[in-house]
């Protein structure tokens, strides 16, 4: 068993046009590596785990860069580092759900670097997937963590199908809460995918964790201004406080008037494989009141339709006490 | 206060502007002549045989220099662990190391190495291996057993409910290999008013030094020069010298900084001789650099318990009985001690009237286990906590009075022989936390705010501390330098300069004028011990004070000499030999270095005394004539164990809702002797404080039952807790009180720092449950969000591998 720690030889393109970062990765295709903060990347090259032949870093093209007012809200460039967003006035004061979920992730010195795009698409972070194992994931044909003497403290309650791995993205469920758009660019042209779509199951993608197409860059996510200023909740637990992923985390956005609810949506990160909907929760929730009464009710549904593995059954009360913790702010 | 010139003082250690500048140089920065680097293919697989081994694409690479496998090695008899092998019994162990150009050009030439291994039964969880039928970790057997009626491997199994009763929390009946016990147990029960009985887990961990091991060696005329991290220096070398098949004379180990050792990196350990071998077959330089991953196959990690304790307490709250049994997960090649120790431990924190210990180390395919930080002792602390707290409430006692009951004092006797100690004041600890924490007052604090509970909790740790019969060196020099030959290592802890400050002490020098000689044995290092077992501070304050006083005695004899009268005539200060009461008539230190050149014998080290250990005459051997010398074995009076002892104070703000927690005060206080050096003393208690968190709620091992694959290779996955894991402010004091049988009063400290931490952290977390006890480590979020919501946990009883 071979082990790892120095950077393979790799082509590296620092394109300052995103058409010649298109061009790239169509050149490449599966070979080709899309570069961000490095923060996922260079463990996986350096584990030699993954094997591209180009990395095309796009941190050069100031299209990427930046966030911008629009006429209907914000949009966030994709290389846009989660620090630049921790500390943007205009995300603060508007959408205080999504700096607080960037500065969640991982640790300052990795927040520092890290992208928006980067922490969006990041893979999973199953540990048996990450060993190289030859799971459904990996594009083999079984599931190490779904079997009766698998560790699967870490996975998944929801969404299940064959692969149990969870997404460990913490700006994910709060740009899902927030029906952001993410802008994917390809040679074709712009592509506007939902949030909510972005993220894929294993049902639909077993061996990747977003919609993109081969060939498609995430160039930027647009934040809508409907949930602006409104009221926002977000929390994740994990083991440890700093540099550590969600064993589960909640994004909540709700429209209150008065002490009455009058839409809301509820996303559970840790739970599966993508941005996890409390569809339940957020249909029950419109027209209650915002009372301890109402937290009750709520939490009961948060975790319907669960089917806890061995190690995770804990997550089950868990996140009801997450979306406790969301209706009471 | 004292009235020394530098016991109790802070200083410089010499090595920090290196360290802080980045100029210090460890391992694997040192470079040679025509150095190639190599890389290690490990087992993929937990236990195996390796059948064939096809390197010839990798052999035929460019840039690859050459290939290295067992065959190419002499053979190690288990347990001890080989460099290479071929039958690797973890998920790991090295199996043949490629050199080439570059490192990068040996990681290209390993992952084109095709081996193959006819795969072995394995265990990962020592239960599975105990249970009649189950697999042994080796084919030699599961228990590896030292007698005096003769060592080896043994298949110990216990029948199916055996296993059962004990999981279900019974007194196990099972076969144990180790047994002590004194007093009489089965009165101490009888007396009891309380007795409380617990079956319990802590789970392994790795010890992940920041400064993942690095060796460089080279050879120049039969001697073998070696670049390694380590955590001592003088004692890694009748080791290293064993692994290479050379005399001591023949190894010269420089290690100048070490980034990290925790007790892995104790004595020589085989990939620290594995580039020597290389090299001799190479007949180049060769330097290995293990990866961050490898570090956690080959970097050695903290013993496992399953246990089972039964604890009699009378109506006062005195300890009557305790009757201990513990099974040790070993891995795969080592032989136990832990269990043994954790005895000891219990028989001197919380001094039981009765005691017995009963043990099984069992081995399993997993990591190689070896000293942790207070190995043994802080397992069973983290245990013994909350059941004293346990027994405080049914006996309505307060859990600090319960402790004082209980304390070390300096009658105590300890141990399966319940001989002495050397001093001991835990009551005067657990009066001085009391005092910083508040602790009355925190105790009876409102604890409930919504769904926020306020624990607080009292931990004990203790650890030998202390040992002799090892060599001091000092030198001056004609030029007035005053040379202080350490050879303890560089752990980190600053303790090999600190300890030279007793010599300091006695020769009444200007510490600016001395000069630590450190970081290779090439310099002339005395026969020192391990830096570990806290013992550095007791031991080589004795060793250096020994040296000291013997140049002191030199130095009155040649004034004496040259000047008239007789030697009790003599003092010295000021770097001068003066006779007293006339202070004109005397002679700089530098002055009588120079004489004691010209009349050479045991002045300037052509003579020695007979009873120092070989390495010492060396070095003494090649100082002599440069200066006066001074030297000597430490055989000052040494009676009894010496204890390390710390207590800490713990508040907690534990979430209900979320089975997080922080911790909102921590005081922790060493009862460690005179303080030596407060700073050093004061990282000590925190990194001590730290370690003990992340052992109570975050560090554990997880092997997968399946294929014994470790899902902990990296510091994310091991959970060394953060900065925002751990209090904003530790603070932390010191009873200071001198141990007579250390010249300057001083003992060690560094594992019970530790001890006294998690044991206050599973004392606080079962405080703030209304008493309830996991007796588990780590006890993670999950397990105490399952408890306030009356689900069971997932795991079974006694199990390890939850994941």
């Amino acid at each position: 068993m071979a082990s790892h720690d120095v950077m393979p030889d790799i082509e590296l393109y620092q394109p300052v046009e995103l058409s010649d970062a298109l061009d790239l990765l169509e050149r490449y295709g599966d070979d080709g590596w899309l570069l961000g903060g490095g923060q996922d990347t260079y463990g996986w090259l350096k584990d030699r785990a993954k094997h591209p032949k180009a990395m095309i870093d796009l941190n050069g093209i100031d299209s990427l860069h930046g966030i911008r007012e629009l006429a209907d809200g914000l949009e966030i460039g994709a290389v846009t580092t989660l620090v630049e967003m921790i500390g943007d006035p205009v995300i603060n004061r508007d959408f205080g759900l999504l700096s607080q979920a960037a500065g969640r992730v991982a640790s300052p010195q990795i927040r520092n670097v890290a992208t928006l795009g980067g922490n969006l698409v990041q893979d999973t972070r199953c540990w048996y997937y990450r060993r190289g194992l030859s799971c459904y994931r990996a594009g083999g044909n079984l599931c190490y963590a779904d079997s009766p003497q698998g560790m699967n403290r870490e996975h998944a309650l929801f969404g299940a199908s064959r692969c149990v791995a969870v997404s460990p993205s913490d700006t994910a469920i709060a740009l899902v809460a927030l029906e952001a758009t993410m802008v994917a660019a390809s040679l074709d042209g712009e592509r506007l995918i939902p949030a909510e779509k972005f993220f894929a199951g294993p049902d639909t993608h077993i061996t990747r964790m977003t919609s993109l197409d081969p060939g498609e860059i995430l160039t930027a996510v647009r934040v809508p201004s409907k949930w602006a200023g409104q009221r926002f909740y977000f929390e994740k637990v994990a083991d440890r406080n700093v540099w550590d992923f969600a064993l589960v985390s909640i994004a909540a956005a709700m429209a209150v008037q008065g002490n009455v609810i009058n839409d809301a949506r509820f996303v559970c990160g840790g739970v599966a494989c993508k941005p996890h909907r409390l569809r339940k929760v957020e249909r029950a929730a419109v027209g209650m009141t915002l009372s301890e009464e109402s937290a009750d009710t709520l939490a009961l549904l948060a975790s319907e339709g669960a089917k806890p593995l061995t190690y995770n059954q804990f997550k089950l009360p868990l996140m009801e006490n997450l979306v406790r913790r969301a209706v009471r702010g | 206060m004292n009235d020394y010139r530098y016991i109790g003082k802070d200083f410089v250690p010499p090595d920090i502007v290196g360290k802080v500048t980045g100029k210090a140089k460890y391992a694997e920065d040192f470079r040679a002549d025509g150095m190639v680097f190599a890389r290690v293919y490990t087992s993929p697989m937990a236990h195996g045989r390796v059948t064939r081994i096809d390197s010839s694409a990798a052999a035929e690479m460019d840039g690859v220099i050459g290939i290295l496998t067992a065959d190419d090695l002499p053979p190690v008899e288990a347990p001890n662990a080989p460099m290479l092998t071929n039958t690797p019994v973890y998920v790991g162990e090295p199996i043949l190391a490629v050199a080439a150009i570059d490192e990068k050009a040996a990681e290209d030439a390993i992952a084109r190495i095709r081996v193959h291994i006819e795969p072995l039964p394995f265990a990962v969880d020592p239960l599975d291996s105990l249970v009649e039928g189950g697999p042994d970790a080796r084919e030699e057997g599961n228990v590896y057993v030292r007698s005096r009626e003769g060592s080896g491997f043994r298949s110990v199994k216990w029948t199916r409910e055996q296993i059962d009763e004990f999981r279900a929390g019974k007194e196990p009946t099972g076969e144990s290999v180790d047994e002590w016990s004194y007093g009489d147990l089965e009165r101490g029960f009888a007396d009891a008013t309380v007795i409380i009985e617990e079956p319990f887990v802590t789970n392994g961990y790795a010890h992940m030094s920041m400064e993942p091991r690095t060796s460089m060696a080279y050879w120049e005329n039969g001697t073998c020069f070696v670049y390694g991290s380590a955590q001592s220096q003088s004692f890694m070398i009748p080791g290293l010298a064993s692994m290479l098949n050379v005399e001591q004379k023949n190894v010269i180990l420089v290690s100048e900084h070490t980034g990290g050792g925790f007790g892995s990196k104790i004595a020589a350990y085989p990939m620290m001789a594995l580039p020597a071998w290389f090299s001799k077959k190479l007949g180049r330089p060769v330097q290995l650099r293990i990866t961050r991953e490898q570090e956690y196959y080959v970097g050695s990690a903290r013993v496992g318990f399953q246990g089972w304790i039964k604890v009699g307490f009378a109506a006062d709250g005195r300890v009557t009985a305790t009757d201990l049994f513990i099974v040790e997960d070993l891995g795969p090649n080592a032989t136990g001690g832990d269990g043994s120790s954790a005895g000891d431990a219990v028989s001197i924190v919380y001094d039981p009237e009765s005691m017995r210990y009963r043990g099984v180390p069992v081995l399993t395919n997993t990591t190689p286990r070896g000293a942790q930080r207070g190995p043994g002792q802080n397992q069973i602390a983290a245990i013994m906590a909350p059941i004293m707290d346990k027994a405080a409430r049914e006996l309505n006692i307060d859990r600090l009075e319960i402790r004082k009951v209980n304390a070390a004092h300096n009658a105590t006797t300890v141990e399966a022989d319940q001989g002495p100690i050397t001093s001991a004041y835990m009551k005067e600890a657990l009066d001085m936390g009391a005092k910083m924490f508040n602790w009355e007052a925190k105790r009876d604090q409102p604890r409930r705010n919504g769904n926020k509970v306020i624990g607080v909790g009292i931990g004990q740790g203790y650890h030998s501390a202390g040992s002799d019969g090892f060599d001091g060196l000092v030198r001056i020099t004609p030029d007035g330098k005053i040379h202080l030959h350490s050879g303890v290592g560089n752990l980190g802890t600053y303790s090999y300069a600190s300890t030279t400050r007793s010599a300091a002490e006695v020769l009444k020098c200007d510490w600016n004028n001395c000069v630590i000689e450190r970081g290779s044995t090439a310099a002339h290092l005395p026969w020192s011990s391990y830096q570990a077992g806290s013992n550095t501070t007791f031991t080589h304050s004795r060793a250096n004070f020994v040296a000291a006083t013997d140049a002191v005695n030199k130095m009155k004899e040649i004034a004496a000499t040259t000047l008239g009268g007789a030697v009790t005539d003599y003092d010295v200060a000021d770097e001068r030999v003066f006779r007293i009461g006339s202070p004109t008539q005397y002679m700089t230190y530098a002055a009588v270095a120079q004489r004691a050149i010209e009349l050479g014998g045991a002045y300037s080290g052509q003579t020695w005394p007979d009873d120092i250990h070989e390495i010492t005459q060396r070095a003494v051997q090649n100082i002599a004539g440069t200066g006066l010398i001074g030297v000597g074995k430490d055989t000052l009076r040494l009676e009894g164990v010496v204890p390390g002892l710390a207590v800490a104070f713990a508040e907690i703000q534990l979430d209900l809702e979320t089975g997080k927690y922080d911790i909102l005060d921590y005081v922790g206080i060493a009862e460690c002797g005179t303080v030596v050096h407060p700073q050093g003393l004061a990282a000590q208690m925190k990194g001590g404080a730290v370690w003990g968190m992340g052992m109570a709620s975050l560090e554990r091992h997880v092997y997968d039952p399946q294929n014994g694959l470790p899902a902990n290779i990296g510091y994310h996955q091991c959970g060394i807790p953060t900065y925002l894991d751990t209090p904003s402010e530790i603070r932390t004091g010191a009873v200071d009180l001198p141990d007579p049988q250390s010249p300057f009063g001083a003992r060690g400290i560094g594992e019970p720092a530790m001890g006294c931490s998690v044991a206050a952290m599973t004392a606080a977390i079962a405080d703030a449950l209304d008493g309830h006890i996991f007796s588990r480590t780590p006890i993670s979020a999950d397990m105490i969000v399952n408890h306030v919501n009356g689900r069971p946990q997932s795991f079974k009883p006694l199990q390890i591998n939850n994941f």
